[in-house]
């Protein structure tokens, strides 16, 4: 079984795809443990949907670099979803589902219309679930991926007081004079970022469970901000790890292997923390 | 030396009139009670004093070398806080990030201000422990602590005691008091108007008609007896509502 997956790690595509699902994981996982505490969970969804709308766009269009239609429409996206949680007409819950279902629906409408292909099932199928494009990668796609990670985790580093701050309690971090619209500006830049990002790894459909899992089953275990952020990226990296080699050993697809993965995790961490509860008391 | 002077001002929300010709000041070292009826519009009010939202007319004026972020605020809890993983240590810091400026991280300076607030609210030995394993009264100190940590000049409390038991409550009243009689201004939103008797130098009551002047002035008004006594009456039964709500 070790030589099998030895040969398959020479190969540059599997390199690839453990790099690119590494650092996806990493980023997602930051994220997830503000976006889960601000009642935001199922923002992953509702922008994965986005996504997959604006690709389809960019195939009918033809274009080459796909990335720059989707990661406008999805930041732009975002950034109204995330103003909607303070009080506006539509709550924001509401307006996840609206955006959520609406792009997904227009989304499948337009490859519907449009397509060129004989199979179109199998196109859907893998934009929502991803089963093989992580193993497709171009390697400007990986380079483009590694530049991004790297401002994310850069930026959640330069701000995590304050991603604190504002997670917390958003009226005291105004009345103390931060500018807490700028940082709901740049959470929710870095959140379509990092769905973009996502979508090539497990698809539209799964980035949710990239976002909550590891988050959720760090929660279980620990009671301060910065253990729960650490063991989340720590989780849900192992995880991705874990997944990948799963899926290139037994041939099953990568992104629900991933969450798969994930799942158990967090069954695990619930049992931990009953014991570590049970010893504290 | 007046810190805060408000003058004919008009509160409300998306263009809609709460409360309008509201009128007082606070001094250095006062302890404001503000009363009213529920929807009077005295969150409203401690909104608009935070630059939460804009006021709709008249002018607040910060004097004496306050600034709009050196007003330190104990807000009602909200449900994501209830569980919410984070030391006690983690969220009393937080409360010096109006401090920073741009900086991202915090110095020794940040460190120890926390660590004088956390003694001064008797939480030291809280401090490792997870906020969401607390008391109500502990909670409670800590989120003071890290108010203190944002200002040493006035402090804005809404509804200190909600959801705490008497015993707790009590405590709650005397460490406010502590805390003003070391020179902190003090603006409390209360249900509790025999706490505002007790405790109070100024009184504000907000609606038709309206009252600010001291405590004493305002025990002699019309008004203020009506409410005291009608409070007497029905007081208990509502303080009870108010604690399943929360």
């Amino acid at each position: 079984m070790l030589e099998t997956l030895l040969t398959y790690l020479k190969f540059p595509f599997v390199q690839n795809a453990l790099v690119v699902g590494i650092l996806i994981a990493l980023c997602s996982s930051l994220l997830g443990v503000t976006l889960v505490l601000k009642r935001f969970s199922y923002i992953g969804d509702g922008l994965s949907h986005v996504a997959f709308g604006a690709m389809t766009i960019a195939a009918v269009l033809k274009m080459t670099n796909d990335m720059l239609l989707i990661l406008p429409i999805t930041i732009l996206s975002a950034i109204i979803l995330l103003r909607t949680g303070q009080n506006t007409k539509i709550k924001g819950d509401a307006a996840i589902a609206m955006i959520s279902v609406g792009a997904l629906a227009f989304g499948y409408l337009i490859m519907n219309i449009f397509s060129t292909s004989s199979n179109l099932a199998g196109d859907v199928c893998s934009t929502l679930f991803g089963s093989t494009s992580i193993l497709t990668l171009t390697d400007e796609e990986v380079w483009i991926c590694i530049g991004l990670s790297i401002v994310v985790v850069l930026v959640f580093l330069l701000f995590y007081h304050r991603i604190f701050a504002v997670t917390f309690d958003e009226s005291f971090a105004k009345a103390t004079g931060m500018r807490v619209e700028a940082y709901r500006l740049l959470l929710a830049t870095i959140i379509a970022v990092i769905i973009v990002l996502a979508m090539n790894l497990v698809g539209s459909l799964l980035i949710s469970a990239l976002v909550i899992f590891p988050a959720l089953s760090a929660m279980r275990m620990f009671g301060n901000f910065k253990a729960v952020t650490v063991c989340s990226a720590v989780l849900s990296v192992n995880c991705a790890l874990l997944g990948i080699l799963i899926s290139i050993l037994a041939g099953t697809p990568v992104g629900s292997t991933i969450v798969a993965v994930d799942v158990v995790a967090f069954v695990l961490s619930c049992i931990i923390g009953k014991i570590m509860g049970g010893i504290k008391k | 030396m007046s810190l805060i002077t408000v003058r004919n001002l008009a509160v409300g929300y998306e263009g809609q009139v709460v409360e309008e010709n509201i009128n007082f000041t606070v001094n250095k070292g006062d302890y404001l009670c503000i009363l009213g009826e529920n929807g009077s519009g005295k969150t409203t009010l401690m909104k608009t004093l935070l630059h939460l939202q804009k006021p709709l007319n008249g002018e607040i004026l910060l004097q004496d070398g306050l600034t709009s972020n050196e007003i330190g605020y104990l807000p009602q809890q909200t449900v994501v806080q209830k569980d919410f993983p984070a030391s006690v240590w983690e969220i009393v810091l937080s409360g010096c990030l109006g401090r920073r400026e741009w900086h991202p991280f915090y110095g020794k300076e940040e460190k120890k201000l926390a660590t004088e607030n956390m003694e001064r609210m008797g939480i030291t030995r809280l401090a490792r422990r997870s906020y969401r394993e607390l008391s109500g009264g502990q909670q409670q100190r800590v989120l003071l602590a890290r108010a203190l940590c944002a200002t040493q000049k006035v402090l804005v409390l809404d509804e200190p005691v909600t959801g705490l038991d008497p015993n707790a409550t009590m405590e709650m009243y005397e460490l406010i008091q502590k805390l003003n009689q070391e020179g902190v201004a003090i603006l409390m939103i209360s249900h509790d108007v025999e706490v505002a008797v007790q405790y109070a130098s100024h009184v504000l009551h907000l609606g038709t008609p309206s009252f600010f002047g001291s405590k004493e002035a305002y025990l002699e008004s019309e008004l203020g007896k009506l409410f005291v006594l009608h409070e007497k009456k029905g007081g208990s039964v509502e303080m009870e509502k108010g604690d399943r709500h929360a």
